[in-house]
């Protein structure tokens, strides 16, 4: 298992810990998690950027959300953000799935690259 | 046998050595008029394609952070100039497949422009928000606009920078909502027109093929800004207003794109934002005449060459479809499923093939445009833009 690999799988295990209690690791199967971080990467990529620093939606480094709520970061990823071009994700992933990318955002996906 | 040969044959081994062996076999120097590169967005690479013979000459890496990349041409079509996410525009000659000159000129940018004569590449920066211009030969600084707006302490995103004639660069200010017009005759000395309260968050802007109106797109509210280049007194007006009628839109999980105009006689195809339509237009009156149904929200909506298809592509979760609309009839003829995430679509020169780029299946496909027949799939590491070089003889492009 790689460093960045290692970083991931804390990162995922702390999010049950922490924020999500009604999360169980079980949920999210590995393949589901690659699905997510693909997703982190490619899509919120297009307007955050892929290395997540930024582009026409703000940066979502681990220094740029530092004292945001991870349930308010879990609520803009699932409801979006009226009058910005940010959308309700939550046809996408379900409220666990959500708290655990948050998790990933706010410990630092390494170089938008997990397990790679 | 010819020093560029040479050099493309032995860079391109991998890649394409079949493809080559004949080239190199003869010894003559190519032209570029059929060649085109696709940007990887995950590896900050870009593929230099054969669009006659479908196949991949060479790879060139190093170009950084490729999200949402753009390319635009030298006129001579020798050298790339590709704009990656992280400021940085890169100079690569397609015959050497080599970078020629790479400099990372600002923070965040998201496209750019070369001018008419030639000599200037603009790129429409994020971080800090403005337009910086550089000489096309050597990148070396010449310009600095920055978008300052409101008080003048604030600075805007800048986006859907285009070329126009005179020399003149054309974009929009998204967090201003402005549209800015830069004469740059002398180089040195930009003189820039402002058009303030356009209309709400312009998020992309095009360039009629004739270089006379300017169109940005509005995410803020149904319509578009024009600015009519040959009248700029006459300021910019608002067309296609309330598209939407009032109806909810729907969530947008991409930002279409105005890549180019995609024009079909007088009838000119665009994406309406949060809507599963294209929407027809005349470009005449700049009246809305008629929309499609189509089968997601159109991401790019780009015309073959002769207009008379319109290939569209969507925002997830139809992200695996690619429409054709008959322009003649006014209706789908062709519903193709490329694959995961198609990105972006470039038809050849005369627009005998189109290219996707399918990112999540880690390819390019090649279609006959006339039988919607898949000819030829390229591998490629989560491709993104695809840019032939034809675009270096088109104002806009």
């Amino acid at each position: 298992m790689s460093a960045g690999a290692r970083r991931c799988v804390v990162a995922f295990f702390m999010g049950v810990g922490g924020l999500a209690p009604q999360f169980a690791s079980a949920d999210l199967t590995a393949a589901r998690q690659q699905a997510l971080r693909n997703l982190l990467i490619q899509d919120c990529g297009s307007c955050h950027g892929s290395t997540l620093k930024g582009g026409l939606g703000p940066a979502l480094t681990p220094a740029a959300l530092a004292g945001k709520p991870a349930v308010v970061l879990q609520t803009v990823i699932l409801q979006g953000r009226p009058g910005t071009p940010m959308p309700p994700w939550a046809p996408f992933m379900t409220e666990p799935e959500a708290a655990w990318l948050v998790e990933q955002l706010q410990t630092g996906v390494p170089n938008g690259q997990c397990n790679k | 046998m010819n020093m560029t040969v040479l050099n493309l044959c032995r860079r391109s081994s991998v890649l394409a050595a079949i493809a080559l062996l004949a080239a190199c076999a003869t010894s003559v120097t190519r032209g570029t008029g059929d060649l085109g590169v696709v940007v990887e967005r995950a590896t900050g690479s870009v593929q230099i394609v054969d669009t006659t013979h479908h196949v991949s000459l060479a790879r060139v890496e190093g170009l950084g952070d490729l999200s949402h990349a753009s390319v635009v041409y030298s006129r001579d079509a020798h050298y790339a100039y590709v704009f990656g996410r992280d400021g940085g525009l890169t100079k690569v000659d397609l015959l050497q497949a080599r970078i020629e000159k790479r400099i990372v000129q600002a923070g965040n940018a998201i496209g750019g422009a070369i001018s008419q004569d030639g000599r200037l590449i603009a790129v429409s920066n994020y971080e800090p928000g403005g337009v910086r211009v550089f000489d096309a030969e050597t990148l070396a600084a010449v310009a600095d606009i920055p978008a300052t707006y409101g008080d003048g302490t604030k600075r805007s995103k800048v986006v859907g920078i285009v070329d126009a004639p005179g020399n003149r660069f054309v974009y929009a200010l998204y967090d201003a909502g402005e549209i800015w017009m830069a004469d740059l005759r002398d180089p040195k000395k930009p003189v820039v027109q402002k058009f303030l309260h356009v209309g709400k968050q312009p998020y992309d802007g095009t360039v009629t093929p004739d270089g006379r109106y300017y169109i940005a797109g509005l995410f803020g509210e149904d319509g578009l800004a024009l600015l009519d280049l040959w009248q700029p007194e006459q300021g910019v007006k608002r067309v296609l207003q309330g598209y939407g009628r009032g109806e909810q839109s729907l969530p947008v999980y991409k930002m279409p794109h105005m890549d180019y105009w995609a024009l079909a006689g007088d009838r000119a195809y665009v994406p309406a934002v949060g809507r599963h339509e294209v929407l027809v237009v005349d470009q005449r009156s700049w009246k809305e005449v008629g929309r499609v149904p189509v089968a997601g929200q159109p991401v790019f909506v780009v015309a073959r060459p002769d207009g008379r298809q319109v290939w569209v592509n969507f925002a997830p979760p139809h992200n695996d479809t690619v429409q054709v609309i008959d322009t003649l009839s006014g209706k789908i003829v062709q519903t193709l499923t490329p694959g995961k995430a198609v990105l972006h679509m470039e038809f050849t020169p005369r627009g005998e093939n189109a290219w996707l780029s399918v990112r999540d299946d880690n390819r390019v496909k090649v279609y006959d445009s006339e039988t919607f027949a898949e000819i030829a799939v390229l591998p490629a590491d989560k491709p993104s833009g695809i840019f032939f070089t034809p675009r270096a003889h088109r104002i806009g492009q």
